[in-house]
């Protein structure tokens, strides 16, 4: 257990190590930042004085050192626009991102599970057949569209939720809540519900996958065969076995929405760090881009990670190496 | 040959498959749109000495105001939506075609090389793709375009680069069992050469389960183009893809003018819808495992 640990641990650090170089080497290629600090009529000299403030005539190889010794020690630099820290700037919006892709979540599970079981128990019936039809719907569907079309239909036609922004929030350890408050509930109905109808319509077509497939297996049978009810039939023995698949795929859409939730929160004004990003690509604000990368990276790393942990937990035949 | 495929079990099952006929219905309608689609109207949507002002931000026809000429209404500028769909349409299924091209090309070969020489070019090449795929497809072309800036040249690529890797994974997959095989061992000990080996023997006996993936991917590459074109990075105005009408139709969704977004956005949805249909078709078909 803990040499897997150990071995993780060590494999996570290097990906995200392949990550900073890659982000140091794109970032290189986006433009002279240089001409983000100065004033536009900034002399020759003044132009060399930044450049060297901000350390960019070194090599690339001191430079990127520079880049990666201070990312480590949790030094990301001030934001060229907001002139604070970017990693401030990040964490200040990082909850109202979480919570909107918890809610999505929460949303995509309590419709796709009873949903995807009830498909693949039934795969014939017609119900089912309108099911897995709105699922793929669901899949092709551009997120973003349907957020326009919600906020024109329930915003500007019949005005019965808000288009844009967050609402009150309430603090709780010094975090700003929106789910605390009446208000952050109805301004968060219209983003949840389009970031999730994605991840709803892939988590539905797995379950349904899963069940389909333990459908056929004898203890199946054999659970009815000894008189369980359908529901435990289904729920107990059906779901638990087919879920292992959907947990992996879990684990991706978290990682999914958190990217989706970007476009989501550009629609709909949502002040999290999804529009901070957007926002900052268009104003070339690179030291905020990288931090929501390099933040981004190590939640997805730490998604992956929880998931084989959460695997073992439900498969006992799954052992860690 | 064509009676041979009139009478084979996939011409039977496709005939008996409503999702299939409906799928393929669609996407014959989209590629009949893209093909003969410009001929059908009158206005070029980039020709500007074709618009006139005075018709801008019409209704579809079936609203008061509407007028015959433009069905779907018109925008600010006078352009008319459906106009811009034939030719949006064009924007976005080149380069969800070319995108897929590129990967599948690319792909496929990493794939072979990795799975027919192992060893270190092989680690190199699937550690790549693990850290790839831990990262959403979206985020990475959105970092990418972020960084190259706009370009219908710069969407390829990026789309290409993450479009790669199912390709390299599954072939690599297929590769490794493949070579095992007597037929490989065969070609190897009668002293082929590799590239001969790899391109005559190994190659056509990898490419069924990638028809799946690529008859998806243009799908998902369009909406992955429309998404970044949407947030501004992807295609430059010039070339207004189907995501780029739908985020200029945004600019005025709050004055109530619904139609210029609506409506590109039902395009996207069709295609993609008929794709995904004729795709699971596919997917049932060729993987005989799941039957």
């Amino acid at each position: 257990m803990f040499g897997y640990l150990l071995k993780r641990l060590i494999q996570m650090t290097l990906v995200l190590w392949v990550v900073s170089v890659i982000v140091f080497l794109m970032m290189s290629f986006t433009g002279d930042p240089v001409f983000m600090v100065v004033p536009i009529d900034a002399t020759d000299s003044e132009i060399a004085q930044a450049r060297r403030l901000l350390g960019l005539d070194q090599s690339p190889l001191v430079q990127y050192w520079r880049f990666l010794t201070s990312l480590v020690q949790g030094d990301f630099g001030q934001s060229y626009v907001f002139r604070q820290p970017a990693m401030t700037l990040i964490l200040e919006r990082l909850p109202a991102t979480v919570e909107m892709v918890l809610v999505a979540m929460v949303m995509a599970v309590a419709v796709a599970i009873p949903l995807g079981v009830y498909a693949g128990a039934n795969p014939e019936g017609r119900l089912s057949r309108t099911i897995m039809a709105g699922s793929l719907l669901g899949i092709s569907l551009p997120g973003f569209w349907v957020g326009m079309v919600l906020i024109y239909l329930f915003a500007v036609h019949w005005g019965v939720f808000p288009s844009s922004g967050r609402g009150d929030t309430a603090e709780l350890f010094g975090l700003r809540i929106s789910l605390l408050t009446w208000d952050g509930w109805h301004h968060i109905i219209l983003p949840a519900v389009t970031l999730s109808l994605g991840t709803m319509a892939i988590l539905l077509r797995m379950t349904r996958a899963g069940m389909m497939e333990v459908g056929r297996q004898d203890f199946m049978k054999f659970a009815r065969a000894k008189g369980a009810t359908r529901h435990d039939v289904l729920y107990k023995h059906g779901l638990k076995n087919a879920l292992i698949p959907v947990v992996t795929i879990f684990g991706l859409q978290l990682g999914d929405l958190i990217a989706f939730a970007t476009i989501t929160e550009t629609i709909f004004s949502w002040p999290g760090m999804g529009k901070l990003l957007i926002d900052s690509i268009y104003r070339a604000d690179r030291p905020v881009i990288v931090v929501y990368l390099m933040l981004v990276a190590l939640i997805f790393v730490v998604i992956n990670f929880l998931v084989d942990l959460v695997y073992t937990l439900i498969d006992p035949r799954i052992s860690l190496k | 040959m064509t009676t041979g495929f009139l009478r084979s079990e996939f011409f039977h099952n496709y005939k008996r498959s409503t999702s299939a006929i409906v799928g393929s219905g669609l996407m014959l309608f989209f590629a009949a749109c893209v093909l003969i689609g410009p001929f059908l109207v009158t206005q070029n949507p980039y020709d500007i000495a074709s618009l006139d002002l005075m018709d801008s931000y019409k209704p579809p026809m079936w609203l008061e105001g509407g007028d015959s000429r433009f069905p779907l209404g018109t925008d600010g500028q006078g352009r008319d939506v459906w106009a811009s769909i034939l030719y949006g349409a064009r924007i976005s299924v080149f380069i969800g075609l070319v995108a897929m091209i590129a990967s599948c090309t690319i792909g496929t070969l990493l794939g072979l090389i990795a799975g027919f020489y192992g060893g270190v070019v092989d680690s190199v090449i699937m550690r790549i793709a693990d850290i790839q795929l831990s990262f959403p497809s979206i985020l990475i072309a959105l970092f990418l375009m972020s960084a190259v800036g706009t370009g219908v040249d710069k969407v390829l690529i990026a789309l290409t680069a993450v479009g790669w890797v199912v390709y390299a994974r599954t072939v690599r997959g297929s590769t490794l069992s493949e070579i095992e095989k007597e037929y490989v061992q065969a070609a190897k000990v009668a002293g082929l050469p590799n590239h001969k080996i790899i391109r005559k023997h190994v190659l056509p006996n990898v490419l069924t389960p990638l028809i799946v993936i690529a008859t998806i991917q243009v799908g998902t590459f369009v909406l992955i183009e429309a998404s970044l074109s949407f947030l501004g990075v992807g295609v430059p105005i010039t070339q207004p893809s189907l995501g780029l009408l739908i985020k200029n139709g945004f600019d005025v969704l709050f004055s109530g003018l619904w139609w210029t977004s609506v409506f590109p956005g039902f395009a996207i949805m069709t295609l993609v819808f008929g794709i995904n249909l004729f795709g699971d078709f596919l997917r049932d078909e060729l993987n005989p495992r799941l039957k």
